[in-house]
């Protein structure tokens, strides 16, 4: 186990650059998940922290000791792909004990460590397969296997879950979870998928083109977000954007309607600004107080329902547990609670 | 079920039309290898002679130079098998997987080599063997069709590298291997069956080369078997008889030697590398 530091870290490719100077630091244990759109640079901060692509510029630490130049193979740490990347001609065993093989690790304790694996991970009646011969849940499992078998300084996962199917994708995540809380190691993990970064992540480090947006638990994300692009990717049904202009202690919306809100840190009277709003955070009010909007589309999830309103014009979704809104038609009447109102500037961070 | 019948049959009868196309050249080869002389021509056009005979075989084998042909032949093409899948693999391996800066331009030379029809070669190669003491001996062959098979071995090793997965490396290296034992222990044995196919192929290709082994060679103690073929052209005559025996013989080795390498070149053993 180790902590790992990143500092003024930059790649490119050429003339393209990727990643524009990222700091980071990881403590000892800690679970980081690496969240972003696609091509925003999860996968080349990753890989290089493993050392499969070179340094542009900036400097990573491994408990301490600069590893810019070290090989893969002297970095001590483990990966689990995507793709999973079993050895297609060894056994589930061979797969789980190439590393300790490569270290020319006594039989006995080779024996010992597969068992080990073998048996968190449920794979013990499948050690003498191909990999061919296993289906994707049973590879990523034994991908899993092959990380843990031996105990590197860092856990490194890239979008380990994103080739399964929603139900395996839910059960691989708890099992993660767990085994993180019984090995307590070091780990970072690659996901575009918000739900699973929320989930696992002791922090969270939300990347967009290349530069780190926000870091923070998975709560200082969704309730305080740093911008507009964390406000947006964090949760789902994603949250509601309205363009205001802040009068007289309130934001005025388009449409002239009124947002009482708390009043930001710094904006000037009649400064434009970004209104901000989740859909659960929106109230259904009853006693005809609010704003109206008309009801376009009703989607039930079961759980709750979503509900795609038009505000004069303005889209606006509001997800609500009360199985009564499934019944809502025409219009209804909608406020949105000052405390749940996240504000952004006209360059999208945030004021209040 | 009705329906789908009839695509079936269409299908089987296709392959074998295909079938008896690609191999009707062979039994005829065979057919007129056991057919005695005195029915070669008196019998007119039949799908087989009346009577059989291995006279002809015999001929062939005891007192003809074919045993001679026959192994210089077989040194030739396993050597030159064996030099050309050696190069290939690694110089495959390193256009599939490096990338440097000369890349460009030595692919392209690569591909102009290709271009030439040999015979244009046939002149300047005997000029600069021949001082070298390689012309008439079977290193010279080996080092001509080396040359030669190398381009197209690279390119088709380099494809075989492609189809593996670049993690399969990382995930080695990352284990604790170098970039040469994840060479050696991972990339390798999962090019089996694209290093017995071009094994396969350069075999074949130096097996049945005749323009340089005819150009090169004279007298028939360094003669490879295409040359010696021709030696049951006379002037007067032909003898197919034996001829044709000697070509089934000739067939022999390369048949055996797609028969071992078969089970490699069938095998997906890539399969199952990634995600299913
Ligand atoms: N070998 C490469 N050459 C050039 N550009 C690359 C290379 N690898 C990745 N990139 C670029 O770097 C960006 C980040 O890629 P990546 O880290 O894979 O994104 P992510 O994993 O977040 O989806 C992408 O825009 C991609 O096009
Ligand atoms: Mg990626």
């Amino acid at each position: 186990m180790a902590s790992i530091e990143i500092e003024k870290l930059e790649k490119s490719y050429g003339h393209v650059s990727v990643l524009h100077g990222i700091d980071l630091d990881i403590r000892d244990g800690e679970f980081i998940v690496l969240v972003g759109p696609s091509g925003c640079g999860k996968s080349t901060l990753l890989r290089m922290i493993a050392g499969l692509e070179d340094v542009s510029k900036g400097e990573i630490r491994i408990a301490g000791n600069r590893v810019n130049d070290l090989h893969p193979k002297d970095r001590d740490i483990a990966m689990v792909f995507q793709s999973y990347a079993l050895y297609p001609h060894m056994s589930v065993a061979g797969n789980m004990s190439y590393s300790l093989r490569l270290r020319k690790t006594a039989k006995e304790k080779i024996g010992a460590a597969v068992a080990g694996a073998a048996s968190k991970l449920g794979l013990e009646p499948l050690l003498e397969r191909r990999p061919k011969a296993l289906s994707g849940g049973q590879r990523q499992r034994v991908a899993m296997g092959r990380a843990i078998v031996r105990q590197p300084k860092a856990f490194l996962f890239d979008e380990p879950l994103s080739n399964l199917d929603a139900r395996l994708r839910e059960q691989m995540r708890a099992e993660i979870k767990k085994m993180h809380a019984d090995l307590k190691a070091t780990s970072i993990y690659v996901t575009h998928d918000q739900i699973e970064a929320m989930t696992l992540a002791d922090r969270i480090v939300a990347m967009h083109g290349g530069v780190v947006q926000q870091v923070g638990s998975p709560l200082e994300l969704y309730d305080r977000p740093a911008n507009l692009f964390v406000a947006g990717f964090i949760g789902s049904p994603g949250m509601n954007f309205l363009d205001a202009a802040y009068l007289g202690g309130a934001a005025i919306l388009k449409d002239g309607s009124r947002i009482a809100v708390n009043s930001p840190a710094a904006v000037q009277e009649g400064s434009g600004l970004t209104l901000g709003i989740r859909p659960e955070h929106i109230v259904i009010t009853t006693d005809g107080s609010g704003m109206r909007a008309g009801v376009e589309l009703v989607e039930p999830t079961g759980f709750g329902i979503i509900l795609h309103l038009s505000m004069h014009g303005l889209p606006v979704k509001v997800f609500t547990l009360d199985r009564q809104a499934l019944a809502l038609g025409g219009e209804v009447t909608v406020s949105f609670p000052a405390e749940h109102v996240h504000l952004f500037d006209d360059e999208g961070k945030r004021i209040g | 079920m009705k329906q789908s019948l009839l695509p079936i049959v269409a299908h089987r009868l296709a392959i074998l039309c295909y079938i008896v196309f690609a191999l009707f050249p062979l039994f005829w080869l065979l057919k007129v290898s056991v057919t005695p002389n005195d029915l070669l021509y008196s019998e007119g056009v039949r799908m087989w002679p009346s009577r059989t005979t291995f006279d002809h075989y015999a001929f062939v084998l005891r007192h003809s130079a074919f045993p001679t042909f026959f192994k210089n032949s077989l040194i030739v093409s396993a050597s030159t098998a064996v030099v050309v899948t050696a190069c290939a693999s690694l110089s495959g391996y390193a256009l599939s997987r490096f990338s440097f800066r000369a890349k460009y331009w030595i692919v392209a030379l690569m591909l102009l080599t290709q271009m030439f029809p040999l015979v244009m070669l046939v002149a300047p190669i005997f000029k600069i063997l021949s001082p070298l003491g390689l012309t008439n001996s079977l290193t010279g062959l080996v080092v001509v069709y080396s040359a030669f098979n190398v381009p197209f071995a690279t390119f088709l090793m380099q494809s075989f590298f492609d189809g593996i997965p670049k993690d399969l490396e990382e995930a080695a290296m990352i284990d604790g291997a170098t970039k040469f034992t994840a060479f050696r222990q991972i990339i390798l044995p999962l090019t089996l069956p694209g290093i017995a196919a071009t094994l396969g192929f350069v075999f074949t290709a130096a097996w049945s080369e005749l323009l340089f082994a005819l150009m090169l060679i004279n007298g028939n103690d360094a003669a490879t078997f295409p040359v010696g073929l021709l030696t049951f052209v006379s002037k007067f005559s032909v003898d197919f008889g034996q001829m044709m025996a000697a070509g089934v013989l000739a067939l022999i080795p390369a048949g055996l030697f797609f028969l071992l390498i078969q089970r490699y070149l069938v095998q997906g053993l890539t399969a199952g590398a990634v995600k299913g």
